[in-house]
């Protein structure tokens, strides 16, 4: 016991006396809970849309009020010269044309009318569809409008939409809980594999290994300030979230915790298995650099997973992110409970078993 | 003579084809300073690695103070103190708080580290350097920390991997009178090194060429045989068909 | 001299090189995340889960629901009981609700009549990720009102990237983000290292000039560098379809200064951080969220509060992120990119530049 404590003393003088680390820990995570809300954001608003208008009616002139009074949207202007709309369009500074072909409130009580075309800049996939469906919806708007003053009560909407746990449809509220996620991975994922490789590094590990120290004494001395450090961002991303964005969680913070912790221990003992594999700072970066971006980028923190081709989606199965993704987001905005999300729980627990077991087996203290 | 301490028969270590270790077999005794001698790459390291436990030797057995080296080679590590060539010291530690780290890793109370932390600091007449962070000592006074360090639980044996490679010659002196006083506390010294001058000291010296080991005696005795003048010349005559490592005197 | 700084160069070379693996791990690195990565990510809507509750399974309900399975968007989870809606979203089984009124296909009747309607479709939707659940709403509206809808009246095209292709979206910003952490991280760490070891002193007394030996060691990274540059553009062209249009040359210059740019900040960290761990939580740890969030690789920078569009112009990735989108999507010639490529020209000469000069102090 004597001998643990003074190894975690060990630990947080040397993280104390860091010129780096301590403000790192510090700031990093309350400035990315502060800030990235705000620009991690795919709400796709100020969408730039020119109106080719031919038909110079009553009817195209409400639906190019309804698009100028669109929250979405944004009107950039009102041509009759398509080319003109088009290089617009090229140039960057107009997402989606509509043109609204001649006659065509005249057509539109008669026959089938000429379709509005609608033209969009998809380089920025998400922009593009998602531009598309605004102005869609923006325009039949105008139209039932129209409608409804020529023979009232002739339609109404004729569905209602109910949206659930994120009424007001606030893209913040959908990520942070996925910032959270990131800074557990790099604080906990980083962390506590540099400071194992720089003890092998400086040459101090070989002291503790010819030392009657035991490897799992070592291991958790290690590792349990970077849990703390865990909890902490824990607690000061909620206090965030809430003080700053008004989120509070739906669901447990008991279950939060659980989860929270499941997830530190699975990527530390992660970040610990790293390091065993590695002499050298050069090669430890290199492995963090490659599994860390992967668990960025497919575990669903950015881009739902549900948009991957199958065999990603499968793939997926494999990163131990993916089920606290999901643990931290419905519990989170929808208040998911412990027993609605077993399975989660299951997969992470089992993945933080298996690579703290993984840490100490690889750990060698003799060859 | 008295109790054996180290206990060497046959011991051998290969990597791969290359035999680093070839068949060594040695005693060493309580209170004994054991020079171990030999050109860079003649194996030292290796031997003293298997010998404090880091390393599983090959075949062949050995004990040290009266554990196997195959099989008990934790608890080698509780009866033995280490210091290597490379300076292993935390550095953004202090004095203090470096020798109060391993008092407590090789299990002394919170009490009897305090008073062994002032003993040590004492002898090393380090007092007012305790609140000192380590990376600021000059490198002399690292090397004589690392060994206090070594022997902060009075160990049965030492071992001491070129423990003043680099230094100045006064604090060289002031390092050997360390490890005599060690020595006549009835702590056995393990040291490798490749000043010839240091082969003089020790109690007994062995010389090792390839991974074997060539000779061993006193070094009066020693320099009887090869008929020379100095343990230098001992050491020219036995190295100079070694197949690897460079001659370094 | 300049035979030394020649023998300099390979030195540092022969380094890198001896080391097998790390030289296959930088290479292979970036070549694997841009494959998985080109394929993997999207943010196209797909396969959401919807169940359905309708009181009585009318042939309209029925016909409506086959229309939903039948389409790529949506997955059919089967019908449940109203009581059940709010738990099946809860748990994330399902995305989606449809409610049909019980007297669905009298209404629908109705309004292909022309009389007067009050709602007869609810959609409960699961709208913790926004965006899902917009265009998931617009999908199904159009579905289940097909023809009773104004959607009919719409012809939509999407320029550039007509089949939606993710890959096209992301393989820029990919580039953009690996690149410059790759890149930075090396020179960082390897420099880092030699201050840490005491070899970089050795080299700093030698009669060579400081400037050449951040050079020589800069060098080696390059030629890595481009190696890989090559790989990812063929992969992007053979593998992942990207079209190229704007001109292969433009597309390989603009990246090989941002390769120049990516090692000049590796060597600004270099100067900043004082251990190895430093270096490589600075290249790593912190420069990657910003490269992350305001290099408009997934998150457009024009959403961001004004402060950070402004911000956002002193990220590097952001400059190249906006050219190589340009050139390798809309076609655009090389000329088009004469604005992001002076101002990535002006940053490398202002990192290279600012750490000549603490270099040089750094000797006094």
């Amino acid at each position: 016991m004597r001998q643990f404590i003074v190894l975690l003393q060990k630990e947080l003088i040397k993280i104390r006396r860091d010129s780096f680390l301590p403000k790192l820990i510090l700031s990093f995570p309350i400035l990315i809970m502060l800030i990235s809300p705000m620009l991690a954001t795919m709400d796709v608003r100020n969408v730039n849309v020119a109106v080719v208008d031919l038909d110079h009616s009553t009817t195209s002139h409400r639906i190019i009020s309804h698009i100028k009074a669109s929250e979405y949207l944004s009107l950039v202007g009102a041509t009759s010269e398509f080319d003109l709309a088009m290089e617009r369009l090229e140039e960057g500074r107009v997402d989606v044309i509509v043109q609204i072909p001649d006659h065509f409130e005249r057509d539109m009580g008669v026959s089938t009318p000429e379709k509005i075309s609608i033209i969009a800049n998809a380089v920025n996939a998400t922009k593009g569809t998602m531009g598309t469906q605004y102005v869609i919806q923006t325009i039949a708007h105008a139209l039932v409008e129209v409608r409804n003053e020529k023979n009232p009560n002739q339609m109404s909407e004729l569905v209602t939409v109910q949206n659930r746990f994120n009424p007001t449809l606030n893209y913040r509220h959908y990520m942070i809980p996925a910032l959270m996620i990131i800074i557990f991975i790099l604080v906990c994922g980083f962390l506590p594999a540099l400071s194992i490789v720089e003890e092998k590094e400086v040459g101090t590990i070989e002291q503790m290994n010819v030392s009657p120290v035991s490897r799992f004494t070592f291991t958790l001395s290690k590792l349990i300030p970077y849990w703390a450090i865990g909890i902490f961002v824990l607690i000061a991303a909620m206090m965030i979230a809430h003080l700053v964005y008004g989120l509070l969680p739906a669901g447990s913070f008991w279950v939060i915790l659980l989860g929270t912790v499941l997830f530190i221990l699975t990527i530390s003992g992660f970040s610990l298995t790293a390091a065993n594999f590695s002499d050298t700072m050069q090669q430890i970066m290199f492995i963090l650099f490659f599994f860390i971006m992967i668990f960025i980028l497919m575990s669903g923190l950015l881009t739902p997973i549900d948009s991957m081709p199958d065999w990603a989606q499968t793939f997926t199965l494999l990163l131990p992110p993916r089920y606290f993704v999901d643990i931290l987001r419905s519990v989170y905005l929808k208040g998911t409970t412990l027993s609605e999300l077993w399975q989660d729980f299951v997969a992470l627990g089992s993945f933080s078993v298996l690579f703290n077991i993984l840490a100490a087996v690889t750990y060698k203290k003799q060859a | 003579m008295s109790e054996i301490v180290i206990s060497v028969r046959n011991l051998t270590k290969t990597f791969g084809n290359f035999i680093a270790v070839n068949n060594i077999s040695f005693d060493v005794y309580k209170g004994e300073i054991f020079g171990f001698l030999g050109a860079n790459g003649a194996g030292k390291t290796t031997a003293m690695r298997m010998l404090s436990g880091l390393s599983y030797p090959t075949s062949g057995k050995g004990t040290v103070a009266g554990f196997d080296v195959s099989r008990e080679g934790e608890m080698i590590k509780r009866h033995i103190g280490y210091m290597s060539q490379r300076f292993a010291l935390y550095n953004t530690l202090t004095v203090g708080e470096n020798i109060n780290l391993f008092a407590g890793i090789y299990g002394l109370s919170k009490k009897s580290a305090e008073k062994r932390t002032e003993e040590l600091l004492a002898e090393l007449k380090f007092s007012s350097e305790r609140n000192t962070l380590v990376k600021a000592l000059p490198l002399g006074w690292k090397q004589k920390l690392s060994f206090a360090i070594a022997t902060v639980h009075k160990p049965d044996v030492v071992f001491l991997d070129e423990p003043t490679s680099g230094v100045d010659p006064v604090t060289r002196r002031q390092f050997w009178e360390m490890i005599y006083k060690a020595a006549e506390g009835g702590t056995t010294i393990f040291v490798t090194t490749h000043y010839m001058d240091e082969a003089e000291y020790c109690s007994r010296v062995s010389i090792m060429v390839d991974g074997e080991v060539r000779a061993l005696d006193t070094s009066t005795r020693l320099k009887e045989q090869f008929n020379a003048e100095s343990m230098h010349e001992v050491f020219r005559t036995l190295a100079r068909d070694a197949e690897r490592g460079e001659l370094e005197t | 001299m300049k035979n030394s700084f020649l023998s300099f160069i390979k030195k540092e070379s022969l380094h890198i090189l001896r080391d097998k693996v790390t030289m296959l791990i930088v290479m292979l690195i970036p070549v694997v995340l841009i494959v998985l990565f080109g394929f993997a990510i999207s943010t196209e809507v797909n396969n959401v889960d919807v169940a359905v509750v309708a009181p009585e399974r009318t042939d309209g309900v029925v016909d409506a629901v086959n229309r939903i399975a039948h389409n790529d968007y949506f997955t059919f989870c089967g019908y449940i009981d109203p009581d059940q809606i709010d738990q099946e979203l809860r748990s994330g089984k399902v995305s989606a609700v449809i409610v049909f009124a019980s007297d669905f296909d009298r209404r629908m009747a109705q309004i292909s009549t022309g009389l007067p309607s009050t709602p007869i479709i609810q959609l409960v939707v699961d709208a913790s990720n926004v965006n899902t659940a917009g265009a998931s709403t617009a999908y199904l509206q159009e579905i289940l009102l097909g023809t009773a809808s104004q959607q009919a009246m719409f012809e939509t095209r999407m320029l550039f990237n007509p089949q939606m292709k993710s890959a096209y979206n992301f393989v820029p910003g990919i580039m953009g983000l690996i690149v410059i952490l790759v890149c930075a991280m090396m020179t960082s760490v390897s420099i880092v290292r030699e201050k840490e070891v005491g070899t970089m002193e050795v080299l700093l007394v030698s009669p060579i000039r400081p400037s050449k030996i951040i050079f020589s060691k800069m060098i080696p990274y390059f030629v890595i560098s481009c190696l890989v540059l090559i790989i990812i553009l063929l992969l992007s062209y053979y593998l992942l379809h990207v079209p190229m249009s704007g001109g292969v040359w433009g597309i390989f210059s603009l990246s090989l200064l941002y390769v120049l740019l990516s090692l000049s900040l590796g060597l600004m960290v270099s100067i900043v951080a004082k251990t190895q761990v430093m270096a490589l939580l600075i290249s790593a740890m912190v420069m990657m969220v910003p490269m992350l969030l305001l290099s408009g690789m997934l998150f457009p920078i024009e959403n961001s509060p004004i402060f950070f569009q402004y911000f956002s112009n002193i990220v590097p990735a952001r400059w190249y992120v906006e050219a190589i989108r340009k050139m390798m999507i809309q076609g655009s010639p090389f000329l088009a990119v004469w604005k992001e490529f002076t101002i990535l020209l002006g940053m490398t000469v202002a990192f290279l530049g600012v750490s000549l000069i603490k270099f040089n102090d750094k000797l006094e």
